[in-house]
């Protein structure tokens, strides 16, 4: 069986699960964001008319973590987080994470770094991204909010369907200069933008098993721009290591022996080792080009975060590139960092101090302007180029602009040009 | 017979459907004053009542791609629309067969704004060009979501009380 059938018969207490069966397994991890206003009010229909008080399953396995937009930008929006925070001491709901310097951050970011995420779980979250958390050799996968509600009063999801799962083979040292952004953007533009479609992506190779827990992340993040129900990083001693080490989980962690015999539907193999950074054009995230290709392309804002690459390693990056210059006169430059403690380790280590020197703008941890709701929206006409993970029109919050998606290292050296340049040099 | 009121192509994300800066508004009594908000002529319409209950829109391939935001799918339950697709991405599918929207998987289907269409058991025909397209069923577990008017009414039906049942339906 693929590490996903694996994971959904030992959740659904079958021995065996084949593609296309459908199953209900037990959920390990159910998180939301401030969508949980809406989950809370499908829940309670739920329950209306049974004579039975609204509870949930088990509130040690629900997360909810404020970030779409944080501080609230709105009274709308500051209205619902109250009403979930009062949900959330009434159900006494562990694993909620307010907007503070101490505990906040992006949802993906702060289940992985809080040692929430486990090999073999099954992991559902009402926000399309929850795929990022498959880089723990979990199976996790995006549902709506009323499917949530679902979650919340028994404990599994419905009618689940095995997917099929497609193998992606990656090989190769990555070249200076090349990044897990670009393994991902190239290989959403090898198979297309529904070319993962009801399946899961199970990554493998060497370059995988190279890959430190951020690359994982970035990886299994942008599954879901190719259609993928889950992106998968079969678990390891790296994975492992971070658990213990970043997260501090003392706690036993079981990494399952990869199991020989199981059935891909198809593999595609990506060539790391001859890779060039990419860049996702507008307005699908299947636009994807080599940077050589869109070199000097005006930009008016580069962003820097996301649940995608807003790591410490991505300011590292950031910081390394435009230490010592300033960016570009006609450009602004927005970073924000994916959790409060990834904020806090870059502030120490003078990351923040270099990139605000160079004019950059560093913002509080969140989702900032990924979705366009809160900071940073574009004027008509105006071109972003981002380190997030979405480019249609619309997006950043306005339909007439366009957004380029990219590395960090491509984000940073076009800061400093103003064009997108490629950061090779 | 249902008419055809809105035709769009391939990919349509839940960021044109539902733009994200309207993600503030859950309740599905509200949203649907938001759906297509940057398809303003189309909006327009909707919001002036000018859109028959029932009409139809018409997709290409992975229609409700990207974001997981259900107010993608109560925008369009609200005018009671109907959402004749080449196929649709698996979350939007999902939120739509939750809360009724009627949603049918045609892989086929080909047909103009203005065109009348009849959707019956099977197949989907175009009254105005005489076409008939294949409709691909819903798997039988999300059909009996539908069944029941939509997953709050199938869960509740597993929470009643009954005396001697077990919880599980
Ligand atoms: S950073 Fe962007 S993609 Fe990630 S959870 Fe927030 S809005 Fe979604």
């Amino acid at each position: 069986m693929t590490i996903a059938q694996k994971i959904l018969a030992r959740a659904s207490g079958r021995p065996h699960v084949a593609v296309g069966d459908v199953v209900e397994p037990a959920v390990d991890l159910a998180m939301s964001h401030e969508n949980a206003a809406l989950v809370i009010n499908q829940f309670a229909g739920m329950f209306e008319g049974t004579s039975r008080e609204p509870r949930v399953w088990d509130p040690e396995r629900i997360a909810i973590v404020f970030d779409h937009r944080v501080p609230a930008e709105s009274a709308k929006t500051a209205t619902n987080q109250k009403r979930v925070r009062e949900f959330v001491r009434q159900q006494g709901i562990a694993k909620f994470h307010d907007i503070r310097g101490d505990e906040g951050g992006i949802c993906h970011q702060i289940l992985a770094e809080s040692g929430y995420d486990r090999p073999g779980a099954v992991i559902v979250g009402t926000d399309s991204h929850t795929t990022t958390h498959g880089a723990f050799g979990a199976f996790a996968f995006g549902i709506g909010a009323t499917e949530m509600a679902a979650v919340w009063a028994l404990g599994r999801v419905l009618n689940v369907e095995v997917p099929a799962t497609i193998k992606v083979v990656v090989r190769g040292a990555l070249p200076r200069g090349v990044e897990p952004k670009d393994v991902v953007l190239r290989l959403i533009g090898q198979i297309g933008a529904e070319g993962a479609n009801y399946r899961v992506l199970e990554f493998h190779g060497d370059t995988i098993a190279r890959l430190p827990m951020s690359g994982r992340l970035v990886l299994c993040n942008m599954a879901v721009e190719a259609g993928a129900t889950s992106g998968i990083v079969p678990a390891d001693e790296v994975t492992l290591h971070y658990l213990r080490a970043e997260c501090g989980v003392t706690d036993p962690v079981e990494i399952a022996p990869p199991g020989g015999g199981a059935e891909y539907e198809r593999v595609v193999e990506v060539d790391a080792g001859n890779l060039a950074p990419q860049v996702a054009c507008p307005h699908t995230v299947d636009r994807v080009k080599p940077v050589t290709d869109v070199a000097g392309t005006r930009v008016d804002q580069i962003v820097i975060g996301s649940c995608t690459n807003g790591r410490l390693d991505d300011l590292e990056t950031a910081a390394t590139i435009v230490a010592g210059h300033h960016i570009a006169r006609d450009v602004r430059m927005l970073v924000f960092p994916a959790s409060w403690r990834i904020y806090r380790e870059a502030m120490r280590r003078g990351y923040l101090e270099t990139l605000t020197h160079a004019g950059a703008v560093v913002m509080n941890p969140g989702c900032g302007c990924c979705l366009g709701v809160h900071q940073g929206a574009l004027g008509d006409g105006e071109v972003a180029l981002s380190t997030t993970n979405r480019n249609f029109k619309g997006r950043m919050g306005n339909p007439k602009a366009d957004v380029y998606l990219c590395s960090p290292a491509v984000a940073a050296a076009s800061a400093l040009t103003g064009v997108i340049t490629d950061p090779r040099g | 017979m249902p008419t055809v009121v809105f035709v769009l192509g391939d990919d349509v994300s839940t960021d044109a459907i539902y733009p994200g800066r309207f993600m503030a508004t859950v309740l599905p009594s509200e949203t649907p004053q938001h759906a297509f908000a940057d398809h303003t002529a189309f909006n327009a319409k909707l919001r002036a009542g000018e859109v028959p209950p029932g009409s139809v829109i018409v997709a290409g391939q992975n229609f409700g791609c990207g974001s997981s935001r259900e107010q993608a799918a109560s925008c369009l339950r609200g005018p009671d629309l109907t959402v004749v697709a080449r196929g649709f991405a698996r979350i939007f599918l999902q939120n739509a067969i939750n809360l009724g929207l009627r949603t049918i998987i045609c892989p086929e289907v080909e047909a103009s704004e203005g065109d009348e269409l009849e959707i019956e058991a099977g197949e989907v025909i175009n009254r105005a060009t005489g076409k008939r397209f294949e409709i691909v069923p819903l798997p039988a577990a999300r059909q009996a979501i539908v069944d029941a008017g939509g997953l709050i009414p199938f869960v509740r039906q597993s929470l009643m009380p009954k005396p001697g049942a077990s919880m599980r339906r």
